[in-house]
């Protein structure tokens, strides 16, 4: 098929440490499809951030296969196929927000006319117009992560790889961040994997939850969400979102259960 | 202004202990010239002679600053400010060879960390002989570079600034090789991410974020850069420089001449250093990293 962005077939991860081999991944089989917010659940040490970077290229599978946009994870690397976007905003002091946005452009070598468009674009996107000027030790905790959003959009890749974006920020900036995250996914139509630990944040963005449990890292469940694309938040008061939450709590328990 | 009688205080302290010592020490030379015009020493008479001697074995600071008025301030304005007799002259002399030997050394301290940081076999190869380089003392060093340098028909500045570029490379290698190390894993997985050249990492994200260790370094080796040049202008004959005036005091035993050009060369360090800093200040805040 394909509209199968990421697929992974029997995927493995070993860590060879000094106390023994660490299995952060054992046979995880998923599809992901385009147009899917996917989130990734779990406790930690269970893999999920490491089955982020495994599709980033950014760790190496020991066992299995697995493809991002047909193609191999390195390949898609550097076919710039993706957009990721860190726990820590990871923004550069030295350069103005439209600064550390331009930055992955001039990386990849876009024309300054285009730059300046784009900038300006995906800043409008993330509501941050006006700030490009200003300096990140002028931005609030929250409007930095969507300056980092803003900076892994700019390029325009299909797929964003988020991991724990807003793990770091207060409970009413995070529901904030998560609407307008959905918003930005139903405009843009992107595919999203989302890694996250808070179970409302999982079921309030995605189409699908993979819940994942640890040692070895796999995935215990894999919930399709009834939901509709347009969510406004009080949906999580709602008898489907409350139901959902249950089934991951479940999945999360059984997880736990094996250890 | 909290700060200045902490400071006040501690520089009265030196002058009273500078003064008194001055008197224990230059004594025995008082009492012996007393002795051998047959006069008795007064209290009064013995403190006014030992901090007036000629040459004294320590001279007290009122003889080193009129000396420095002398060599400096007195002849620029007398029209004679770059003399040969001006410390000013001295000065300048010491002072354009630690800079261009500071440069040098900001260069090739800067070269060996890039070289150190991106391969793996200068990483375990230089390491060990740029350290072993500082443990060879310059005084045993520095005649072999004037000589060799000589020989090859290069004398007068570059070899007093090669010796300044000795001492000083060394702690912008430390430092440079901290700082290009210092982008935490994040930052170069988000470089991985957008598929950066080395190059591109290196200009955009290393090289950058290494800015606060740079500054540090150059501080520590702009001090050493100038301690090069001194050391650098004793064997060459003695001829212009705070280190020959240096040598020409100690020849002739013209103990004031040697203080005033210490003091002259403490100042030197002083506002270099303080140039540094403010240069730190400056680009450190712009970058948004003070």
């Amino acid at each position: 098929m394909s509209d199968i962005v990421i697929s992974a077939k029997d995927l493995g991860l070993t860590f060879q440490t000094g106390d023994g081999p660490i299995h952060a991944l054992k046979d995880v089989n998923l599809d992901v499809r385009q147009g899917d917010f996917v989130s990734f659940i779990g406790p930690s040490g269970c893999g999920k951030t490491t089955f982020l970077r495994v599709m980033a290229d950014l760790e190496q599978p020991t066992a299995g296969t697995i493809t991002v946009n047909g193609t191999s994870p390195e390949e898609a690397r550097r076919a710039r196929a993706y957009g990721y976007v860190f726990q820590a905003a990871g923004l550069y002091p030295w350069r103005t927000i439209g600064g550390n946005i331009r930055l992955p452009l001039e990386i990849m070598g876009y024309s300054r006319d285009e730059q300046a468009r784009r900038t300006a674009d995906v800043l409008e996107l993330v509501e941050l117009g006006g700030f490009e000027k200003k300096y990140p030790w002028q931005l609030s905790g929250g409007m930095q992560q969507r300056a980092s959003i803003a900076r892994a959009l700019a390029f325009d890749a299909d797929l964003l790889l988020m991991d724990e974006p807003f793990g770091a920020l207060d409970e009413i900036v995070r529901d904030h961040l998560n609407e307008q995250l959905l918003k930005l996914w139903d405009r843009t139509g992107k595919t999203i994997c989302f890694v996250t630990h808070s179970i409302p944040e999982a079921v309030y963005l995605s189409t699908r939850i993979v819940v994942m449990s640890p040692r070895p890292g796999r995935i215990a469940d894999v919930i399709e969400s009834p939901l509709p694309r347009e969510r406004p938040l009080d949906i999580r008061d709602s008898r489907e979102f409350i139901e959902i939450a249950h089934r991951v709590r479940d999945g999360l328990r059984a997880g736990h259960g094996d250890d | 202004m909290r700060n200045v009688l902490p400071i006040l205080t501690i520089v009265l302290a030196i002058l009273a202990i500078w003064y008194a010592s001055a008197i224990a020490l230059n004594a025995p030379w008082a009492y012996d010239k007393a002795k051998r015009a047959n006069i008795e020493l007064s209290a009064t008479d013995l403190v006014r002679d030992t901090w007036s001697q000629k040459k004294p074995k320590l001279p007290v600071p009122h003889q080193v600053a009129s000396e420095i008025w002398d060599t400096t301030g007195a002849m620029v304005l007398s029209g004679r400010g770059f003399s040969k007799r001006s410390l000013i002259y001295h000065s300048w002399v010491t002072f354009s060879a630690t800079i261009l030997g500071f440069a040098l050394g900001t260069v090739l301290g800067t070269l060996l960390a890039v070289g150190i940081v991106y391969n793996r076999t200068m990483d375990l190869s230089v390491m060990p002989w740029v350290i072993t380089s500082q443990t060879v003392p310059i005084i045993a060093i520095a005649p072999m570079i004037i000589v060799v340098l000589n020989a090859v028909g290069i004398s007068g500045l570059l070899p007093k600034a090669m010796i300044s570029m000795y001492l000083s490379f060394f702690p912008v290698v430390v430092g440079m090789v901290k700082g290009l190390r210092s982008p935490d894993a994040m930052q170069l997985d988000q470089m991985r991410t957008w598929n950066a050249s080395a190059a591109q990492t290196f200009w955009r994200l290393r090289l950058p974020s290494s800015m606060p260790y740079l500054f540090a370094s150059l501080k520590v080796g702009i001090a050493a850069s100038l301690v090069g040049a001194i050391v650098g202008e004793l064997p060459t004959g003695a001829v212009a420089g705070l280190g020959a005036r240096l040598l020409a005091g100690s020849y002739y035993g013209q103990t004031v001449q040697i203080w005033s050009a210490l003091l002259t060369a403490a100042a030197l360090a002083a506002l270099m250093v303080g140039v540094i800093g403010l240069i730190q200040r400056v680009t450190l805040k712009r970058m948004g990293m003070a």
